[in-house]
């Protein structure tokens, strides 16, 4: 960051740069992660999927992109236009304002804010308003329908996933997600996951409560982004499309591009809350800022893999089923896991 | 169980199940899959399939059963009566063809591949092929002409024909001028309308010659 700051000595246009390489990221990652996700639910059904826009269809998700962007804008007359058309973006700047507190590398952190892990689960509920937005502004049964769905498992899923940042920030004793990752530096056995860097004592008493939060932080992650087996708010066979059935074209667009980079997000989250962020899993053994931002994309794309995987796998779930899991299972469970942690902590 | 073990159970359970679940799904992912990729790879089709139909016309008589056979009525067939001079050849299955057939048309649109155009024919000269290619851009592209006669050809027919009747008007008039003259001259000429039907040379002719 100092380099591209000497580079350009422009506070501003520095800032402008910054604030915009995430998006390029995104973009990027969208394409990939677009193209991952279609080949791999092709060939979980015994199909091969894209094969005729370049080698294996690699184009495809460009080509696709190209599409939406020329597709006409159609706004139904009985919408309401303003919170139609802000919809798609007010959910995307949700999504995106996250990408300011993931530390991608050692060196790369959009905002070093000491509140990291505390503003992404702010930042996180910002979609929600985004989605009952355009459900309710749409005019439409099913979008209505999609957006109250949206609001109340977003909402309800908030909590298991703040208490599973607690339990890691009790453990790291920062909120900055730097910090955090800082903190499991050194090689696998000092991730989150397996107890952290602390005397072996304690870590082997950690150990299971870290792994059944990072287990459970990983379903309610899920659920946060609406995706199988949690995906109700689209939920084609009920909703036709949910929240996002009346837009079309490039407002359409926003809202794909904001799940899949919501995606990375969540996937980020759990990577450096758990698995050691930026850090090379072989300790000093191909670590570095360029190794870093290497080790983090893998990390969060293998999570990614893990959720397309899932989604390819199973059922949706019913309505009362997810809130079952949510209110009955996952968070008692996590209070018993930071009780045990604090507890675990202080002896 | 109680309500607690109950609890407890459940969550192993699902936890279990969709462990087992993301192990058939992994088993998928790496096996071949089960597309043929259509343009560049076809399928084999069944020797006997039922596609596009093709008539050779060089063997059809004319008899129209094909048309009446059809359901949805999509063979059109115009034929016009040869006089006795000319000869119009024989079909591949040794049957006199008496019948000049000027227009043969299949609108293969509405054709329902039933097959049942092809059992009665007498001929075997409509047939189903293995052709399943043939989208067009315009329906009227779809309606095929097997017939190979020119619109001149098929004028002079009939032009040929209606010559040949009316002679043989003529000559009905002239023996219902004089009747009592000759009673058989005249019966015979009122039978000539249609030729005289030789009968079919034996199949087994060509053997013995």
């Amino acid at each position: 960051m100092e380099f591209i700051q000497t580079l350009f000595a422009n506070q501003l246009l520095v800032s402008i740069l910054l604030s915009a390489l995430p998006l390029v990221f995104i973009v990027l990652m969208v394409l990939v992660v677009l193209y991952t996700e279609m080949k791999v639910a092709a060939h979980i059904q015994d199909r091969v999927a894209y094969m005729r826009t370049g080698w294996h269809g690699v184009l495809q998700p460009i080509a696709d992109m190209l599409k939406l962007l020329q597709k006409e804008d159609i706004i139904p007359t009985k919408a309401d236009k303003v919170l139609f058309r802000v919809a798609p973006f007010v959910a995307f700047t949700g999504t995106y304002v996250a990408y300011a507190v993931l530390p991608f590398s050692s060196m790369y952190i959009g905002s070093n804010i000491n509140l990291g892990a505390f503003f992404l689960v702010a930042a996180g509920s910002l979609v929600v308003i985004g989605i009952l937005m355009a459900g309710w502004a749409s005019n439409n049964k099913w979008s209505l329908f999609g957006g109250i769905r949206s609001a109340a498992q977003m909402i309800s899923y908030e909590i298991p996933t703040a208490l599973g940042v607690i339990i890691v920030v009790m453990i790291t004793g920062s909120l900055n997600l730097q910090d955090v990752t800082k903190f499991q530096d050194g090689g696998i056995g000092n991730w989150i996951v397996f107890g952290g860097p602390l005397p072996w004592t304690q870590k082997l008493m950690l150990m299971p409560f870290t792994l059944v939060t990072f287990i459970i932080m990983f379903v309610s992650s899920i659920a946060e982004v609406n995706r199988t087996p949690f995906d109700l708010p689209e939920a084609e066979s009920e909703l036709v499309q949910g929240f996002n059935t009346e837009y079309s074209g490039m407002r359409f667009a926003m809202f794909y591009l904001s799940e899949y980079a919501n995606l990375f997000t969540v996937s980020a989250v759990v990577v450096s809350l758990f698995l050691g962020g930026w850090s090379s899993p072989f300790a000093s053994f191909m670590s570095g800022p360029i190794w870093g931002i290497f080790w983090f994309v893998a990390k969060a794309y293998l999570f990614m893999l893990i959720q397309i995987w899932l989604r390819w796998t199973l059922p949706r779930l019913r309505v009362d089923q997810l809130m079952f899991v949510s209110w009955k299972v996952l968070t008692p469970w996590l209070f018993v896991c930071l009780l045990a942690v604090g507890f675990i902590l202080v002896i | 169980m109680s309500a607690l073990g109950t609890y407890f159970y459940n969550i192993f359970h699902s936890l279990y199940t969709v462990v087992i679940g993301m192990k058939i799904t992994i088993k998928h992912l790496f096996t071949r899959s089960a597309t043929v990729q259509y343009p560049t790879v076809k399928m084999k089709i069944p020797e006997r399939a039922r596609n596009r139909l093709f008539v050779n016309i060089d063997d059809c008589i004319g008899c129209d059963q094909c048309s009446i056979a059809c359901p949805v009525d999509c063979i059109t067939i115009e034929t016009i009566k040869s006089t006795p001079d000319m000869d119009l050849g024989m079909t591949s299955k040794n049957t006199k063809k008496r019948l000049y057939v000027p227009r043969f048309d299949i609108d293969i649109a509405k054709c329902c591949y039933c097959g049942l155009c092809v059992w009665p024919c007498p001929t075997e000269c409509i047939v189903m092929t293995d052709v399943y290619e043939f989208a067009e851009f315009d329906r009227q592209n779809l309606i095929y002409s097997f017939s190979n006669m020119t619109v001149e050809e098929s004028a002079a027919a009939k032009e040929r024909l209606e010559k040949y009747n009316g002679e043989l008007a003529a000559k009905k008039a002239a023996a219902a001028a004089a009747p009592k003259e000759s009673p058989v001259a005249s019966i015979s000429t009122a039978l000539v309308t249609p030729p005289p039907i030789k009968p079919e040379p034996p199949a087994a002719e060509p053997n013995k010659g």
